[in-house]
């Protein structure tokens, strides 16, 4: 796959060019033509994804988009009105137990089962797997999400973030080669958010395959190489999260000057105006040499400057805002 | 050996004899307790009154009975309580994500409900023991009785359990279906001391059945053959089987 050169390249195309996955590779998730509706609701249109093995990516898009509907189809936990999905190349309807065996998913949502205990849980959780004696890697799991010391605590005790640590690792008890994590840092604090994120990037490294929805954009641009984003079910971008982040067009320019104000000239391209800044938009760096010229010229000097790369937040807000 | 799938299973049949072994107190005794206060009542309200078969008095011939409604309601209470406490904290999905077939599913459950169903009508026959005589002349017949009793239960349990959204429409389900046909299947009369209309109104009623012949493993006598209940019960559990097994296939409910 050829990489874009130079931050400058031109937008990249969306949602109409498929994937580009080398064939050697299998799919650990394809999903062809999928749709589903909640009585009148589309909840999703049509959706064509294909995600390689190994890869780290990411599913984003406002709330409400489709992402964990799409997610509950995949896990059988929800059934499509049309289209296929499959895992690691089992379709998770007709080849259900094969597709489960391979499926991790963390769900979005608390759930807990009050009866038992953490270890409890996991132990029983391997047993639907068909896992007799899953004893080392629960303690393996138990001590990468940092919950040894809460393992014999019944689930009601836990306070939230422990119940999601606990989720990521009812996922993990069967080693499933593909795991899916919706939204597993909502509610979880700094510290194991870097913990977790570690344990999955090893897992990442290791040839887990991870799907990934989350609302911090940042942590999505970090840890993501490929980026799906869904808009009332429908996906409207769909990249590597460098393509993402060269699709935007221009580069903002703040500055600080003396005297406070900006010259005519450069009015049109002001975005933004703090109380002792000016943000301009730049199309590219020769802009920038423009920009000076006319300050020189107007007799303002720069006290400071700051070029700002756009993020993937400017990306996805950008996405969202197109009809 | 067994397979992966036998584990699978096997792990959700424990976990739902913890679910209420963990809570036998409220799931075990207090029901047996029920039974006891019952017999109680009645029997000193009607021992004096009434005989139903020869020789056998009131409290001997309600003890079966007693017992046999508290199988079918434990059964009952076992499968669908579970069921709709999963669904509605949400906790069923982890069994949903797990590769278990709707045959696991199924058996676990009903299984499980039988568990619940007969510890319970055996803690009611083996408390009044030190009080009541009471014959057991064909226990492989009552056991027979007591076996399908909880399986068509916890199969109807299920179905409740599934359809039910909310705690109230389960309640619903309990005192408008459950309840009417046991305390009409004469748990406390013989149905030949009821009026024609009532006696015909009484054969069409399932639970009828499963109280009579049970009722036959003790005493050897029953208002209809055993074998013909027998066949009756059987009859439903198996066309009741075959309904929750299409539910939990097609994901009615529970895999929108
Ligand atoms: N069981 C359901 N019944 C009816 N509508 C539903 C159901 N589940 C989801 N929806 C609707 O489908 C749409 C997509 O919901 P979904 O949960 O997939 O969004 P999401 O992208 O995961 O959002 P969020 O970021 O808030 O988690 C929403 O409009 C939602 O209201
Ligand atoms: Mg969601």
């Amino acid at each position: 796959m050829a990489r874009k050169i130079g931050p400058f390249s031109s937008a990249a195309s969306f949602a109409s060019i498929p994937p580009a996955i080398s064939s050697c590779m299998t799919a650990a998730i394809e999903i062809r033509d999928v749709s589903k509706r909640f009585g009148a609701l589309t909840a999703l249109a049509g959706i064509d994804l294909d995600i390689a093995e190994g890869e780290f990516f990411g599913l984003l898009g406002p709330n409400g988009a489709g992402k964990t509907t799409l997610i509950n189809l995949l896990a059988g936990l929800s059934l499509a009105d049309s289209g296929t999905l499959a895992v690691m190349g089992f379709d998770v309807v007709n080849r259900y137990r094969d597709a489960r065996r391979r499926l991790g998913v963390v769900p979005q949502e608390l759930v807990f089962d009050p009866f038992f205990t953490v270890r409890e849980a996991l132990t029983i959780q391997s047993g639907y797997f068909g896992i007799r004696d899953n004893r080392s890697w629960i303690d393996e799991v138990i001590h990468h999400l940092d919950l040894a010391d809460k393992a014999d605590t019944n689930m009601r005790a836990l306070s939230g973030g422990m119940k999601r640590r606990v989720l990521v690792a009812q996922a993990l008890v069967h080693k499933p080669p593909v795991i899916v994590l919706d939204e597993p840092t909502a509610g979880v604090d700094v510290a194991l958010r870097q913990t977790l994120w570690s344990f999955i990037r090893k897992l990442n490294r290791g040839g887990h395959t991870i799907v990934l929805t989350t609302h911090y954009l940042e942590e999505a641009e970090i840890l993501c190489s490929r980026i799906a984003m869904l808009k009332r079910g429908a996906i409207v971008a769909l990249d590597s999260t460098q393509n993402l982040l060269n699709s935007v067009s221009g580069r903002r320019l703040k500055l600080w000057l003396k005297p406070n104000e900006l010259p005519l000239a450069l009015r049109p391209m002001q975005i933004a105006k703090g109380e002792k800044s000016f943000t301009l938009k730049i199309e590219d760096y020769a802009e920038i040499e423009r920009v000076m010229a006319e300050l020189r010229m107007a007799g303002i000097a720069v006290q400071e400057l700051e070029l700002q790369q756009p993020d993937l937040e400017e990306v996805f807000l950008q996405i969202m805002s197109r009809q | 050996m067994s397979s992966p799938g036998m584990t699978g299973f096997a792990t959700l049949f424990y976990k739902e004899l913890l679910r209420f072994w963990k809570v036998s107190f409220q799931t075990v005794m207090a029901p047996v307790l029920t039974a006891l206060l019952y017999l109680l009542v009645f029997s000193h309200a009607l021992e004096q009154h009434v005989e139903v078969f020869d020789g056998v008095r009131y409290t001997s011939f309600l003890i079966p009975g007693l017992a046999m409604m508290a199988i079918l309601q434990n059964a009952f209470a076992n499968s669908s309580s579970s069921l709709i406490q999963s669904k509605v904290t949400g906790n069923i999905i982890f069994t949903l994500l797990a590769p278990l077939s709707h045959w696991e599913f199924f058996l676990a459950y009903v299984l499980a409900a039988m568990v619940r169903g007969c510890a319970v009508g055996l803690g009611v026959i083996v408390l009044t023991l030190p009080f009541v005589q009471l014959d057991l002349h064909y226990p492989l017949w009552a056991l027979l009785f007591a076996v399908l009793g909880s399986g068509l239960l916890g199969a109807l349990g299920i179905i409740a359990g599934i359809w039910a959204e909310k705690f109230d429409q389960l309640a619903a389900f309990q005192n408008f279906i459950i309840l009417p046909l046991t305390f009409l299947s004469g748990v406390f009369y013989s149905i030949h001391s009821l009026p024609g209309f009532w006696q015909t109104i009484s054969h069409f009623n399932p639970f009828f059945y499963m109280i009579d012949g049970f009722r036959f493993g003790f005493f050897g006598v029953s208002d209809v053959s055993p074998y013909f209940s027998a066949a009756v019960v059987a009859t439903s559990f198996f066309a009741l089987s075959l309904l929750t097994l299409r539910l939990l296939k097609s994901g009615y409910k529970l895999r929108q």
